[in-house]
């Protein structure tokens, strides 16, 4: 191969390259406006507030005392769930919210790391003992879901299961009068 | 015996010397000893949680061997393959003996002593915590203390890569780094900054409370160090087989490597972006802010560059080999590909699962679609692929192809080779794809039995069990490669041919300073660690509410 050939051959290469180079230069750029899209125009985000709690006390005074756990309805008609993980269960152990309208969760852990999906939606969280996990979501419409812990917590971990029932927003109302918290249905 | 006593001609000619060789099969046996237990008991996991066997009466013996099985497949294989191939790397990319065999082998005692140490603990249940830790639930200290001789032992592979590389320069000014030493140092480099992050973690925080000196942890704090760990060591796994894709697979199947700058390149930037990314685990934390979650999603977007670059510079090297043996068409060489070749098998099966694993992880480390995903079978499937399937069957291929060298044996059969690969790339996909499926419909993970009875959990039955099968292949071809290796013990002593790495087709005699040492990247890999994780790290110590009290595993309460 002669000299110029020689340069030929590495202009095509450097060539490909360059193209290639755009490629992924376009894939990320892509990736990086998708994020910044959906997180500003939906909202979608993951959960963010970095807010503490001691773990020793939270079943003594506060917001997670167990009377304070379950459902509320604010006057405002904001609704807020509250609760509390410890090894292996939650507390409540089922959920009654509405369905078509924002619901705030506020959880925290009392003992190990722990966490939950709610089935078949994507609410998903970390419950971080010293830390108050919150975030708001709204489930479309009537179901039953379950809510298992999925994160390891102990040996106990595989039966930390809870359930969240979806009820029409009517209805949930109906049941949360008067500021109750409203309790799930026998199975 | 003085170093000077090996005749350097051996490794100029491109074979080993004699101790190096024990040096190299002692690490790749260990691990790959260590390797064939972990999956037996991965695959005896996959079992006992699936509908074909009722639920294991003490479910603390999955947690157990959940814990096993991480930290061989995570900690100890991975490293001693990298240490082994490092130090045949050195010798043979460099063509001269190893500078400091006796520490060489000193950090391969010390890591079969941390290995050692940190089984024992488990074995007996004193440290069912997983292999990533999970405080404040602490298990016993020296199940910690083993892991970190592990690090430290490979540590001494790290300062030893440096050195060797520092030497060579010396006596060779000028000249480019051979690729595969390149490869090799820079994932040294990026596992000992990698490993600081969970050392940070076991040294300030869990080691002090598992002791006893103290009863509370900043269980928080410990995450986010984990963090910068937990990414960033799947870079390390990768090297070797990054470096096989380079140096070893465009020799192996008759053709050039397209381009030994793009190799370089994609090298550096793993250094750069493989640290200050690892809050993309954290997404769903409540101890770090919306900021730092999106800073480092935007940085786990820029480490898909250096796999794409390689990517595109390993099908363009295939395609040389294919035009060479006369392929033509736009599409038509693919047929022209020595497919007999056990090398040319296993960079397709890596591509493969790389591609469905590396779409995966578009999906994981997204700001928004991670929260479908996150904590759910999905992520163990995920990460099987990638690391068990693209990198692990790499790593066969470089065992395959050293094997020759080290034990101065005939070829291995490609058949049986092919055999293990094609079960590997079958197995995988068994395991995994059902797995991510299942992961999709909601299924947590870590969880040693289910209720397959409830209705909810009824269509995912199905998907449990096709994993188990896949497991249950991947336990056969993990085998059938001990099997292989252990086979050529027994042959002949034959002399080699020389062992050559690829050569690129424009092999310059000069390439840019910057990409012929890693003052730069170490200097950003270092900048941008700080940056990213600054803040948040010096936000949590400074919070004592976060500080939990501890709760040990195992012991008598």
């Amino acid at each position: 191969m002669n000299a110029s050939a020689s340069h030929q051959v590495e202009a095509v290469a450097v060539a490909a390259e360059r193209r290639w180079a755009m490629v992924v230069g376009f894939i990320v750029v892509l990736l990086i406006g998708m994020m910044i899209f959906t997180g500003l125009h939906w909202v979608a985000m993951p959960p963010s507030r970095v807010e503490t709690i001691d773990p020793r006390t939270l079943h003594l005074s506060g917001e997670f005392v167990e009377d304070n756990l379950g459902t509320e309805v604010a006057p405002d008609g904001r609704v807020t769930v509250r609760l509390v993980a410890q090894q292996y269960s939650f507390t409540p152990q089922c959920l009654v919210v509405p369905a078509g309208v924002p619901v705030t969760f506020r959880g925290t852990a009392s003992d190990a790391i722990h966490g939950f999906i709610i089935s078949a939606t994507n609410a998903n969280v970390m419950l971080v003992p010293g830390f108050i996990a919150t975030f708001t979501t709204t489930f479309q419409k009537p179901a039953e879901h379950l809510m298992p812990c999925h994160e390891y917590c102990g040996t106990g971990h595989e039966g930390m299961w809870a359930r969240v029932q979806v009820l029409d927003a009517a209805e949930f109302l109906a049941r949360s009068a008067n500021g109750e918290r409203p309790a799930c249905a026998a199975r | 015996m003085p170093q000077s006593f090996w005749p350097a001609r051996l490794t100029e000619k491109g074979l080993l010397v004699q101790l190096a060789r024990r040096l190299v099969l002692a690490h790749f046996w260990v691990a790959f000893v260590a390797f064939a237990i972990a999956i037996l008991l991965g695959e005896w996991q996959m079992y006992v949680r699936s509908p074909l066997h009722a639920w294991v009466n003490n479910p603390e013996l999955y947690y157990r061997s959940v814990t096993a099985h991480g930290t061989v497949m995570g900690y100890v294989m991975p490293t001693l393959v990298a240490m082994g191939f490092g130090y045949a790397i050195c010798e043979l990319a460099l063509g001269r003996p190893l500078v400091g065999l006796r520490w060489a082998w000193a950090g391969f005692w010390i890591v079969l002593t941390g290995t050692v140490m940190a089984s024992v603990p488990v074995a007996l249940g004193r440290a069912s915590v997983l292999y990533t830790f999970y405080p404040p639930m602490l298990g016993s200290p020296f199940y910690y203390l083993g892991i970190v001789l592990v690090v430290v032992g490979s540590w001494i592979w790290v300062a030893l890569m440096s050195i060797n590389l520092r030497l060579w320069k010396k006596d060779n000014p000028g000249r480019p780094v051979p690729l595969a030493m390149f490869g090799n140092v820079a994932g040294a480099y990026l596992w000992a900054w990698t490993s600081v992050g969970a050392a940070l973690e076991i040294l300030l925080l869990i080691l002090p409370a598992a002791f006893g000196f103290k009863d509370t942890i900043n269980a928080g704090l410990a995450r986010v160090f984990f963090s910068w760990t937990l990414h960033a060591i799947v870079y390390f796994w990768l090297m070797p087989a990054y470096i096989a894709f380079y140096t070893i697979i465009p020799r192996a199947i008759g053709g050039r490597l397209y381009s030994d700058t793009m190799g370089r390149i994609a090298f550096a930037l793993f250094l750069v972006f493989s640290m200050p990314i690892g809050i993309h685990h954290l997404f769903a934390d409540p101890q770090v802010g919306s900021g730092f979650k999106f800073v480092h999603a935007v940085f786990t977007v820029m480490v898909s560059v250096p796999t794409l670059l390689t990517v595109f510079t390993i099908v363009a090297s295939v395609e040389i080999a294919a035009r060479l043996r006369g392929g033509k068409g736009l599409f038509g060489w693919v047929k022209a590909l020595p497919w007999s070749n056990p090398a040319m098998l296993a960079v397709t099966f890596a591509f493969i699962m790389l591609g469905f694993g590396g779409a995966g992880g578009l999906i994981n480390m997204s700001y928004q679609l991670n929260e479908t995903i996150h904590n759910t079978q999905w992520v163990t499937g995920h990460f099987h692929l990638i690391f068990g399937g693209a990198i692990v069957i790499m790593y066969f291929v470089l065992a395959y192809d050293l094997w020759p060298q080290l034990l101065r044996c005939e070829p291995l059969s490609a058949r049986l080779m092919r055999t293990q690969l094609w079960l590997w790339f079958i197995g995988m996909m068994v395991l995994t794809l059902p797995w991510h499926f299942v992961g999709l419909l909601g299924m947590p993970r870590r969880m040693a039995y289910f209720d397959y009875s409830h209705p909810a959990l009824q269509p995912q039955a199905w998907g449990v069990t096709m994993s188990a099968v896949g497991g249950l292949i991947l336990v056969i071809s993990a085998l059938l490669f001990v099997y292989i290796l252990a086979k050529a013990h027994r042959g002949a002593v034959v002399e080699p041919e020389a062992y050559r790495f690829s050569t690129a087709v424009h092999e310059s005699s000069h390439v840019p300073a910057a990409l012929n040492s890693f003052g730069l990247w170490l200097a950003l890999m270092i900048g941008l660690t700080v940056v990213n994780y600054g803040f948040p790290i010096v936000q949590l110590a400074l919070t004592p509410a976060a500080s939990v009290p501890v709760i040990p595993m195992g012991a008598k309460r």
